[in-house]
């Protein structure tokens, strides 16, 4: 298999304690794959640190053999829907546009062929008839797939999301299930941070089971074993699926 | 008693009433708020001085009091609509009725003589020539007893309340199912807030009464993470800044009041970079150690997880192992050494190995 | 009303003056305020003084260039100051803000004290600093005004849509490799500097409500950002123009504070009677909800 993410030897601080320990990864191209721990194991530093938002104290990421900042436009990030201000003054539409502006470039503005990319992704997640709608007036489902077209309106090669299914109602979960597989299918990179152990095995062909350090990585069937998710979350197996 | 002596102790006891409520500010995030009452306190004072027409009526400060307090409620009320945020909030309120005093005062009173400069900067050089008398006798300067009351208000006020005020800092929801009323505490302090303000602004000003309430404080905060001593300290500091800020402007013959807040911003600039606790230095100290620490880590964290696999020769040899961490080469040498010398790493023949004591600090760690 | 008010030069001046600097504060006030930083224009406004006193100290003159530079300067430094402490320390943006704007003002003050013991400065009052001069406000003060007014609307225009991604989601931008730190800075320079320019106009404390109260107003009406920024450029502009007529007409009334109330009104005239967002209006929402209640209920 071909992979198309390399981590080597990363440790990443915030102030006090490192978050994450000399983690060494590799994520293969064109599958789907789930960033799963306990809370505090580091799984949004880690996609935060492959996509460059956080400076690790060691080790490297590289992106098809290439550091990030020449690789951004071959990356969508999906960030938790809680990290912006919904009573900023947009809506649907122009949030989703946004996902055109770094492929634009500096002082170009939108052109139709980019409006029609947004409209036609705002379709792809069921958002048609709240295109004009206020960014408040969403709910959280769809404050997600607002979210989630604009990533598509990136036309990027590689998806890293936060915790996408983070208290969606089911229609969302489905609509965002769909199009995993529909981006998978066109041979895109999926990684997402995960919470539901339960879905592991329906949604994701590979999983990282991480608390701090690297469990273990690797096919679902691999590496997705009770042993490994005891060590992952080093409790007993009965408190996990609750 | 010499004027200026009676100067320094009303400038000292200033600062002082001013830091016990400020503490409180800067800990619930309110430190604008303080920006706020200081502003419009002056249409209390305009708006009362219509009704009794006495300038020197106790009632004028009752009215600035009953005004800070009200600007307080007026900027929650704005904020809790949720259609402005709460900075926009103080930031609308404040100016609208500072601009309602300012045109009060030079469209109806232009006659009286309520100086502006007077109102922002104060006329602590002239608060020795207001006497009180009682019986007849001169015991001193009006502001001296009026501020150091102040001053015993709020160390009475914060004595009594310590824990609720705590708890209503620290936890709001805790301090509601524990039954303290944390709306009638949360206007309490209001009230202090806005009484200090009235208080001390005739002495030293308007906008410099923010310099005393808050600056102390922040001082204070920089070097104690405990709630009492944070409030001696902002005390302390606060008194030591106007006795050095008064000495200064003497000498220099400048603005008693300015010089007094030029001096306080000054400490708490060194504070900021020397605190033992939380300044500059000690921050890029400590995260000097800790890039020398997590490097340690990182490196036993490495050798121990290859130590069991076939890539061992390859991944922890001392030589390239700062290619693998995208490292000083210098750098991890010296981490390399020193973990040799901790003997919690040995090499032999260039490749790391980590020792039992290795291994145990590691497991110590999580 | 006397209408002959608007063939005085001076009014005209003073009147086209305040409306340019509601265009300016307009638009940097929406900025200020979709980033939660509103009371930064206070803070760097009252910080403004010791530079322009240490610009007339070295110049000797009232030279409003000088003074705009000094002013400037040290509005930057200040906000400078704000960031660091935030930065480098646990202390909070709001004491950050306190803490700085406090510390400059005082040490603005003791140089005032030292300007106005000098034989020749019997006009450097600091009540000019803190309500401004509008009626002192010359065409040569109004050609720089026009010119910073046209270097705000270019710089925003160039950069637009990087200075909404970077408000919106600052994160996001990074990873499309649109820097969250430049724009930002960028957008903070652009408030300073509206600041800088309104203080001579209308003065210190009244400043932060120009940037703040037409934005405030302005989002009230509309979802989207541009035409947040055009609303609160016009309200901004007719709390120049009216204020500046309402005060000119009436004897002993000062510009700035009237310029302001008039702003505060729009605000709130705004608050109650938005469609949509107003208080108003989500008075009826809610009681037709309630009635609908009540039909289901019977």
């Amino acid at each position: 298999m071909d992979s198309i993410i390399r981590v080597d030897d990363l440790t990443v601080a915030y102030r006090e304690k490192p978050v994450l320990r000399d983690i060494d990864l590799k994520i293969e191209k064109g599958r789907i794959t789930a960033i799963v721990g306990p809370n505090g194991a580091g799984k949004s530093t880690l996609i935060k640190s492959i996509l460059n938002l956080i400076k690790p104290i060691a080790g490297r990421v590289l992106i098809e053999g290439d550091v990030y900042s020449n690789k951004n436009q071959d990356i969508a990030y999906i960030p938790q829907s809680g990290s912006v201000d919904w009573d900023f003054p947009t809506d649907v539409f122009d949030v989703v546009l946004m996902g055109r502006y770094g492929k634009l470039g500096w002082f170009k503005r939108p052109k139709k062929e980019d409006k029609e990319k947004a409209e036609r992704a705002i379709e792809r997640v069921g958002m048609a008839d709240y295109k004009s709608r206020q960014i408040s007036e969403l709910s959280g489902g769809q404050q997600q797939r607002v979210f989630l077209a604009r990533a598509l309106v990136q036309e990027a090669n590689i998806y890293f999301m936060d915790e996408p299914f983070k208290g969606v109602d089911a229609k969302t979960e489905l609509t965002i299930v769909n199009l995993l597989r529909e981006l998978k299918e066109q041979g895109k990179t999926l990684v997402i941070v995960h919470h539901d152990l339960r879905t592991v095995p329906e949604y994701f062909d590979d999983v990282i089971l991480l608390n701090k350090t690297i469990i273990d990585y690797g096919k679902v069937e691999d590496v997705f074993t009770d042993e490994n998710i005891d060590r992952a979350y080093s409790i007993k197996r009965e408190a996990v699926g609750e | 008693m010499s004027a200026h002596v009676q100067i320094q102790i009303i400038a000292i006891l200033a600062a002082m009433a001013c830091a016990i409520p400020g503490v409180f500010l800067i800990l619930r995030k309110m430190a604008m708020i303080c920006d706020s009452i200081t502003h419009t306190i002056l249409l209390g004072i305009v708006i009362s001085f219509f009704i009794v027409q006495d300038l020197s009526s106790p009632l004028l400060v009752i009215g600035a009091a009953l005004m800070g307090v009200l600007t307080v409620y007026l900027t929650e009320l704005l904020n809790q609509t949720n259609l402005v945020s709460e900075d926009s909030a103080i930031g609308l309120i404040f100016p609208a009725l500072f601009s309602i005093a300012i045109i009060m005062i030079s469209k109806f009173a232009s006659s009286v003589h309520l100086c502006i400069d007077s109102v922002f900067l104060g006329e602590i050089e002239f608060a020795p020539f207001d006497r009180l008398l009682l019986n007849g006798t001169d015991i001193g300067p009006k502001a001296m007893y009026l501020i150091g009351a102040i001053f015993i208000i709020n160390l009475i006020f914060v004595l009594l309340f310590y824990k609720e005020l705590k708890l209503v800092t620290f936890d709001k929801s805790e301090a509601f199912i524990l039954g303290f009323a944390p709306v009638a505490l949360h206007y309490a302090l209001m009230t202090i807030v806005s009484i200090t303000t009235v208080g001390v602004f005739q002495a030293v000003g308007s906008i410099l009464v923010i310099s005393f309430m808050i600056v102390p404080p922040a001082t204070a905060y920089l070097l104690t993470n405990n709630l009492k001593r944070m409030i001696f300290y902002a005390i302390l500091i606060g008194a030591i800044n106007s006795a050095i800020g008064h000495y200064l402007a003497i000498r220099w013959d400048v603005s008693i009041a300015g010089m007094i807040a030029t001096v306080t911003g000054i400490v708490f600039t060194i504070v900021f970079i020397l605190s033992p606790n939380d300044g500059v230095i000690t921050n890029i100290r400590r995260r000097k150690k800790q890039r020398l620490d997590f490097a340690k880590l990182s490196i036993l964290f490495h050798v121990n997880r290859h130590m069991a696999k076939d890539d061992f020769v390859e991944e922890c040899n001392i030589n390239t192992l700062n290619e693998h961490f995208r490292m000083n080469k210098k750098f991890i040498n010296d981490t390399i050494t020193e973990l040799e010398k901790e003997s919690m790493l040995e090499i032999k023949n260039s490749i790391a190995y980590v020792t039992d004591k290795g291994r145990d600090f590691i497991e110590a760690y999580d | 009303m006397d209408l002959s008010i608007f063939k005085d030069y001076t009014i005209q001046i003073v009147a086209i003056g305040s409306a340019i600097l509601g265009v300016i504060s307009g638009i940097m006030g929406s900025f200020a305020f979709i980033r939660k930083q509103s009371l930064l224009g206070d803070a760097v406004s009252h910080s403004a003084l010791p530079g322009i006193c240490i610009a007339f100290i070295l110049t000797q003159i009232k030279a409003t260039e000088a003074l705009l530079l000094g002013a400037t300067l040290s509005g930057f430094l200040a906000s400078y100051f704000i960031f660091s402490i935030v930065r480098y320390s646990k202390i909070k943006f709001d004491t950050a803000l306190a803490v700085v704007f406090s510390s400059f003002f005082g040490l603005g003050v003791v140089f005032l004290t030292y300007i106005q013991k000098l034989a020749n400065s019997n006009q450097a009052g600091l009540d000019k600093f803190i309500f401004g001069q509008a009626s002192t406000f010359l065409a040569r003060d109004l050609k720089m005004m026009v010119a910073m007014c046209i270097i705000t609307i270019v710089l925003v225009g160039l950069f637009w849509k990087e200075m909404k991604i970077v408000s919106f989601d600052s994160e996001f931008s990074d990873t499309i490799g649109i820097s969250s730190q430049k724009v930002g800075m960028l957008i903070s320079f652009l408030i300073v500097l509206a600041v800088m320019v309104g203080i001579q106009m209308v003065g210190v404390v009244l400043m932060s409500a120009m940037l703040i109260a037409p934005a405030s107003a302005a989002r009230q009406w509309t979802n989207q950002l541009s035409k947040m920024i055009v609303l609160s450029s016009i309200f901004g502009a007719i709390s120049g123009v009216v204020g500046t007529v309402i005060s000119s007409t009436t004897s002993k009334l000062a510009t700035g504070p009237v310029i302001v109330l008039v702003a505060s009104v729009i605000v709130l005239i705004s608050l109650i009677f938005a469609p949509k967002r107003g208080l108003l209006w989500r008075k009826l929402k809610f009681r037709n909800k309630n009635k609908e209640e009540y039909k289901v209920i019977e």
